[in-house]
């Protein structure tokens, strides 16, 4: 199957991806790819497809202008209308020539993803789809009018995908300390870790800003700049912390009193703004568990999804 | 000196190895040697390098290892030399000088404007690191006469290929992109190219004067 998609209207910061670049940091280049990785590894394996929309709480409408094109939906709890018929955003599918999908956000959730089966056409950029945003590098952000073309999918079977609970948000965030929580005072380290911090809507793809209690730290503000993660808890110096996201800066002069474990931070990029959390630390060994509990659950789902 | 490098763990993916904690050629000169290292012999499942100013972060996939391992096979590597192929390459890159900070500089180190764009041009220069924004490699080695903190505030829209200075460092930008640094002049020079980045981390640069 082949056909050619028309973006009607696309909120702020929806862009192309695919699963991203990695192996660029040391040329200043993030990963980028999808904000929740495993969501997107869920849409991908239902429509055999590699590539797709990143779909912000702005929505997306798309119309199928030739041909038709199999789809997955994964990601958070939007709304999918298509056709008169209503889903949520766990579901797969066929659009086809003069059908209109709609995506909206619904009860909960900030990232959706909308992959296509076969193959998605694009400006590739060091071999990737996958859009760097603050560049616009890569597949691009998404405009009204922008078109699509996939070519060489197969068929997708019509039908809702399970939602795993590892895809649900997380309120409370495995972090491992460091590697600059020394220039923060045993008082502030203790306050990271007990008190409740607040997502706020200075969010996007490279980092999301939190409110709470002020994480001042001593004297930072002179560090040579450090490689950093994403997931990082960056701490500027007027002791307001973000956590470093797809798209964030490879390296950083501002102290990072701690790090997001992987295996929190798509639960983490689902919250949405006003939404508390909490921050536990691990050891850096429990860390790695829980990536490994976490990958090893994700080929599961993934692996019925393709058998679907 | 007897505990550096300090290995971090951070986060399930990654080991920062620190030689020092302010700036010093000495831990970028280990910095880079430990990257050639790691680059000829590769530890099981490292994923990624990243050379900073003093640290350097191996990024690794927590499938197939963890920081413990990683640490001992960064400790395996230090001091080892590697033979051959690790030669930095040489760029001369050009410059117009036509920078809408070249005036504001030249009075700020109570030079003549062309004297701040000789003191530019004399400067031998190195690749850092790059950081920021993709392409961004920060250059060290402007001069001390024209060295100059950045502006209190940074200003909007500096566009894509100005050549910019701030301290002892230097950068030409890949991107339009706010920056407190003082722009001295632009170069048609491409670093953000699409089969790879122009310079690599250690690699030396000269500034060569292309009239407008």
């Amino acid at each position: 199957m082949s056909a050619v998609l028309r973006v009607v209207t696309a909120g702020p910061q929806v862009s192309l991806q695919d699963a991203g670049r990695p192996g660029a940091m040391r040329f200043g280049i993030p990963r980028s790819g999808p904000m929740d990785r495993g969501a997107f590894a869920m849409a991908s394996a239902a429509a055999g497809g590699t590539a797709g929309i990143e779909v912000s709480r702005g929505g997306l409408v798309l119309d199928c202008i030739t041909g038709a094109a199999g789809f997955a939906v994964a990601g958070g709890g939007f709304i999918v209308e298509r056709s008169g018929g209503r889903t949520g955003s766990w579901h797969a599918g066929v659009i086809s020539a003069g059908e209109r999908i709609v995506v909206r956000p619904g009860y909960w959730g900030s990232w959706c993803y909308l992959v296509l089966a076969g193959e998605v056409e694009g400006p590739r950029w060091l071999g990737s789809l996958a859009t760097h945003a603050p560049s616009g590098l890569g597949g691009g952000l998404l405009r009204a009018g922008d078109e699509i073309r996939v070519t060489g999918g197969g068929p997708v079977r019509e039908g809702a995908l399970p939602c795993p609970v590892w895809a649900r948000p997380r309120d409370v965030l495995r972090v491992v300390m460091g590697p600059q929580e020394r220039f923060f005072s045993p008082r502030v380290r203790a306050a990271f870790l007990s008190e409740i911090f607040r997502v706020t809507d200075a969010g996007d793809r490279m980092g999301v800003r939190l409110r709470g209690p002020a994480l001042g730290p001593e004297g930072a503000l002179a560090i040579p700049s450090e490689p950093v993660v994403r997931g990082a808890v960056q701490v500027a110096g007027d002791g307001v912390a973000t956590v470093l996201m797809a798209d964030h800066q490879t390296t950083g002069g501002y102290p990072k009193i701690a790090c997001v474990i992987g295996a929190d931070l798509d639960g983490f990029a689902q919250l949405r703004p006003r939404d508390a959390v909490l921050f536990r630390s691990v050891t850096p060994e429990a860390a790695v568990g829980a990536a490994r509990v976490r990958a090893n659950a994700e080929a599961i789902a993934v692996a019925a999804l393709r058998r679907r | 000196m007897a505990d550096l490098p300090r290995l971090r763990a951070v986060s399930d993916c990654g080991l920062l190895v620190e030689f020092a904690e302010e700036l010093s050629d000495t831990a970028h000169a280990a910095v880079l040697a430990l990257d050639r290292v790691l680059a000829a012999d590769p530890l099981t499942g490292q994923a990624e390098v990243v050379p900073a100013y003093v640290s350097l972060l191996v990024v690794f996939d927590p499938l197939v290892t963890d920081h413990a391992a990683v640490a001992a096979g960064v400790k395996a590597r230090l001091g080892r030399a590697v033979g051959g192929g690790g030669a930095a390459s040489a760029h001369e890159v050009a410059v117009i000088y036509d920078g809408p900070d070249l005036a504001e500089v030249a009075h700020r180190t109570g030079l003549a404007p062309e004297a701040v764009i000789a003191a530019h041009l004399s400067g031998e220069y190195a690749v850092y690191l790059y950081g920021f924004a993709p392409g961004y490699a920060y250059l060290g080695g402007v001069p001390e006469a024209i060295r100059l903190p950045r502006k209190e505030a940074p200003v909007r829209g500096v566009p894509a290929g100005s050549v910019i200075i701030a301290g002892g460092q230097c950068i030409i930008t890949t991107l339009t992109m706010p920056t407190g640094w003082w722009v001295i002049g632009h170069s048609p020079v491409t670093i953000l190219r699409p089969e790879g980045m122009l310079f690599a981390v250690g690699d030396r640069v000269r500034f060569r004067r292309v009239q407008p």
